[in-house]
């Protein structure tokens, strides 16, 4: 047994559900249509009726000996597409960008041991910024499990803390159930990756189906809908207000596209400004001037100020981040603060708020839009207006600004070259990125307007997430043109998924502003280490053309301003995977940033920034 | 000017909280008794770092395969509410009550001791045991087994006095505990 049952009884099953009578009668009504033409099916087999009935259509994987049944039943099936990727880790990625560009679980296939443990980083990427994912591991057999078999590894148990929930599926009669369960904790409440760790004789032997809607998942049933008498008063807090301001976040994006949808509705019908999280870009159209942009680290002067002056803060879906807030003793100090979360623990966990709301934000959207409009309430117009004038002082401040040159490309400028290339392009944008300066730039610079098209790893950052999960979005979304904003190191952690892009014909574009550096790391050693860049330089950085051409995309470089506006026109017309080397300034730094430990309004601007007024605050 | 100022602070990270006080909290935590839930419940703890000063588990429940887990935990109020929260969003997880906050209840401790000696700590430590209700339940010529339940703080008191009585070994069960009245802890939420 690899994992201990708690009890002093060992029961040597697992007992996932109970199945009561009604659910049994159930079973003649509602037969799946089945993707094997057998009356009993086979573990692996299993596996791929079970994901077919939970509206799966791909699943990114790399095969090995404890999972070779369930390749053997992917072979001889049509409805669910594998993509083979080049490492584990990978798959993770190419099944978060997956989800977060659909709202469907991404599915991903690992064997076990050294393809378990090459996943745990996707796992915990995707349990930081809560991506439904549900990832199948092989596992040895179930008699060899504790002998230190060859590719043995304890995989429920190093996945225990970066995962939702795990399970090791030890008899072929759970089998069915696990997953049905499975997806539906992945994706209910606060979404999260779930482990399937299944040995390799549980996918062989012959066992029973049953379908999802036979199975009885109501041991987890997290709250969604939210508590009235809190929305009312939550409502005649917000309506009270002098200098509010809505603080959201993936919360939002996570709920569904009705739940952005209804938060434009209530901030358009308050006039109240908005700003974001990093994982919440795109749920309020950026393009709209209540938007002030990104909060946080390196976000807006105007957002952080407003943050740090607010009378009554409404935060739906974010969970006041340490890279959020800054300084704790000193974020936003006067403000009543609302937390809506569908995460009880979220509430009160960084900041005590006054007013907490467990609730799915679509929901209590919904139901604060009713109670304002049935009681009339209606701003604080000659206070509001008193507000944005602040605001707009704020904003005038230019904190986004920079020096641009004739001779070297600004990362800053190569960005809004893309963004004005990417608005006049007719195909759905989708913007993924790696980590680093680039990232926040991109965050800056790029316009979103609807949710789910910005896939970006927030709170774990991952480099190397970038190009997977754009290679996950572009197999959801065929004809849409997909760019992964990239850094020349963050792109060499999964680079060898050029080769997974190049098999499935993906026209991913990977856009490295290339500096040279460590960016991100460099900025911290100029500011904070004296200088002393230690290891933060990349020596022999590949020739990124040569590359891209060795694997057999297409590959394109600018080296002065003038160049970039052919290469990103040519770019955008490959229909091939592009590898965009883009040498950037390699001295820029990225601004406006609160230093740690600092509050919001100690933010330090660009020295190009039009000059920061006291007399302002 | 903004380099130096950055200079004394040299982490990414912003500096630690001051603490408020710390108290002990019991948690009454009914869960599905399946493989792996005690692990996923003891990682909370350690990977969140929060304090777990006594925990016993067993299963309650046949029928429907529940365990129940009662734990003492210290920390702040603010880390208490945090522990029960991040609880109750496991998956197997049915039902958690902080019996310290919700009126009074009653807390058993067992503990079995062994204590070796001749002649007169042999009669003291018969003696103290009588003082404590504590039985009896192994003895030879030169030793004892006692059995004692109470709350912590007694079970503590007796083995103290023990200490110097001959003790050379204690098992202790780690704290069950259950509200006082007429209202259980329900399964269900
Ligand atoms: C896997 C991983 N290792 C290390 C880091 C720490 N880190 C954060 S940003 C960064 C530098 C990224 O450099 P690059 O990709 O070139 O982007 P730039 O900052 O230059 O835009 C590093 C090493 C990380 N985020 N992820």
């Amino acid at each position: 047994m690899a994992t201990k049952n708690m009890s002093t009884k060992a029961q040597p099953k697992m007992q996932l559900v109970k199945t009561t009578p009604q659910v049994k009668a159930k079973t003649a009504k509602s037969k799946p249509v089945m993707v094997f033409d057998k009356k009993t099916l086979t573990g692996a087999e299993i596996v791929i009726q079970a994901l077919v009935d939970n509206g799966v259509d791909t699943i990114f994987g790399y095969p090995g000996g404890a999972v070779l049944p369930i390749y053997d039943a992917i072979f001889q099936q049509k409805k669910v597409r594998h993509v083979l990727v080049r490492h584990e880790q990978a798959a993770l990625h190419a099944a978060e960008g997956y989800a977060r560009s659909t709202g469907k679980v991404g599915c991903a296939l690992v064997t076990s041991g050294p393809g378990a443990t090459n996943a745990v980083t996707g796992l915990t990427d995707a349990l930081l910024d809560s991506i439904p994912v549900v990832c199948f591991s092989g596992q040895v057999p179930t008699f060899l499990i504790g002998t230190d078999a060859f590719q043995e590894a304890d995989t429920t148990g190093i996945t225990r803390q970066c995962t939702k929930q795990n399970y090791l599926v030890k008899d072929v009669k759970d089998l069915a159930k696990t997953v049905h369960e499975a997806f539906h904790v992945a994706k209910s409440g606060r979404p999260g990756p779930v482990v399937i760790d299944l040995p390799k004789d549980v996918q062989f032997a012959p066992g029973p189906y049953q379908s999802p809607e036979d199975t009885d998942i109501s041991r987890y049933q997290p709250r969604t809908m939210p508590d009235l008498s809190k929305i009312e008063a939550a409502v005649e807090l917000i309506a009270g207000a002098k200098k509010p301001i809505f603080y959201t976040g993936g919360g939002v994006i996570n709920a569904g596209p009705e739940a952005a949808k209804l938060l434009a509705e209530f901030v358009q019908m308050t006039g109240y400004p908005l700003t974001s999280t990093l994982m919440g870009l795109g749920a309020y159209p950026m393009s709209d001037t209540q938007h002030l942009g990104m909060l946080g680290m390196h976000g807006t002067f105007e957002a952080n100020w407003a943050m740090h002056d607010c009378d009554v803060m409404v935060n739906i879906g974010a969970r006041f981040d340490d890279r959020v807030t800054g300084r704790l003793d000193a974020f936003s100090p006067n403000s009543k603060k609302i937390h809506i979360d569908i995460d009880p623990s979220s509430i009160n966990k960084n900041v005590r708020v006054d007013l907490g709301i467990v609730a799915d934000s679509t929901e209590a959207l919904r139901a604060m839009i009713a109670v304002w409009k049935k009681r009339k309430y209606k701003a604080n117009a000659p206070a509001l207006k008193q507000w944005w004038a602040q605001i707009e002082k704020w904003r005038s401040v230019k904190c986004l600004s920079y020096k641009n040159s004739q001779t070297i490309i600004k990362p800053q400028y190569a960005l809004e070259r893309l963004q004005s290339a990417l608005s006049k392009d007719k195909r759905e944008v989708f913007i993924s990125t790696e980590v680093g300066q680039h990232q926040m730039w991109a965050a800056q610079f790029l316009k979103f307007d609807q949710p789910n098209h910005w896939m970006t790893s927030g709170g774990l950052g991952t480099m190397g997430y970038g190009l997977p999960a754009a290679i996950g979005v572009q197999m959801a979304h065929p004809d849409a043109l997909v760019v992964d904003v990239a850094g020349d190191a963050s792109i060499l952690m999964n680079i060898q998924e050029l080769s997974t892009a190049v098999q499935y014909r993906l026209p991913v574009k990977v856009f490295i502003l290339n500096n040279q550096w460590m960016g991100m790391v460099k900025q911290w050693q100029e500011l904070l280490h004296g200088e002393r860049y230690s290891n933060s330089y990349t020596e022999s950085l590949p020739d990124f053309v040569k590359l891209a051409e060795a694997y057999g995309g297409v590959g394109l470089r600018a080296q002065t301003p003038d160049d970039l506006d052919r290469v990103i026109k040519e770019m955008m017309k490959t229909d091939r995977v592009t590898l965009v080397d883009i040498c950037v300034d390699q001295k820029e730094n990225c601004f406006p940033m609160i230093p740690s430990g600092k509050a919001h309004n100690e933010m330090i601007l660009s020295p190009d920034a039009e000059k920061f007024d006291k007399t302002l605050v | 000017m903004v380099r130096q100022s950055l200079q004394d602070k040299k982490s990414v990270y912003g500096a630690a909280p001051v603490q408020d006080p710390v108290s002990s909290h019991t948690l009454a935590v009914i869960v599905d008794n399946e493989p792996g839930v005690l692990a996923r419940v003891i990682g909370l703890f350690s990977g969140r770092g929060y304090n777990i000063e006594s925990l016993t588990v067993a299963e309650t429940d046949h029928t429907s395969r529940q365990s129940r887990i009662t734990l003492v935990c210290s920390g702040t109020v603010h880390v208490i509410e945090q522990i029960h929260h991040q609880l109750g969003r496991l998956v197997p997880v049915h039902k958690v009550s902080n019996l310290t906050l919700e009126g009074t209840h009653i807390e058993r401790e067992l503990a079995l001791l062994k204590v070796v000696g001749k002649k007169d700590k042999r009669i003291e430590a018969l003696r103290v045991a009588d003082i404590f209700r504590a039985r009896v339940v192994d003895s030879t010529l030169e030793s004892f087994v006692f059995e004692i339940t109470g709350t912590t703080e007694k079970v503590d008191a007796f083995v103290a006095l023990m200490r110097p009585l001959g003790l050379i070994e204690i098992s202790r069960t780690g704290v069950a505990a259950m509200s006082r009245g007429k209202e259980g802890v329900h399964n269900g939420e």
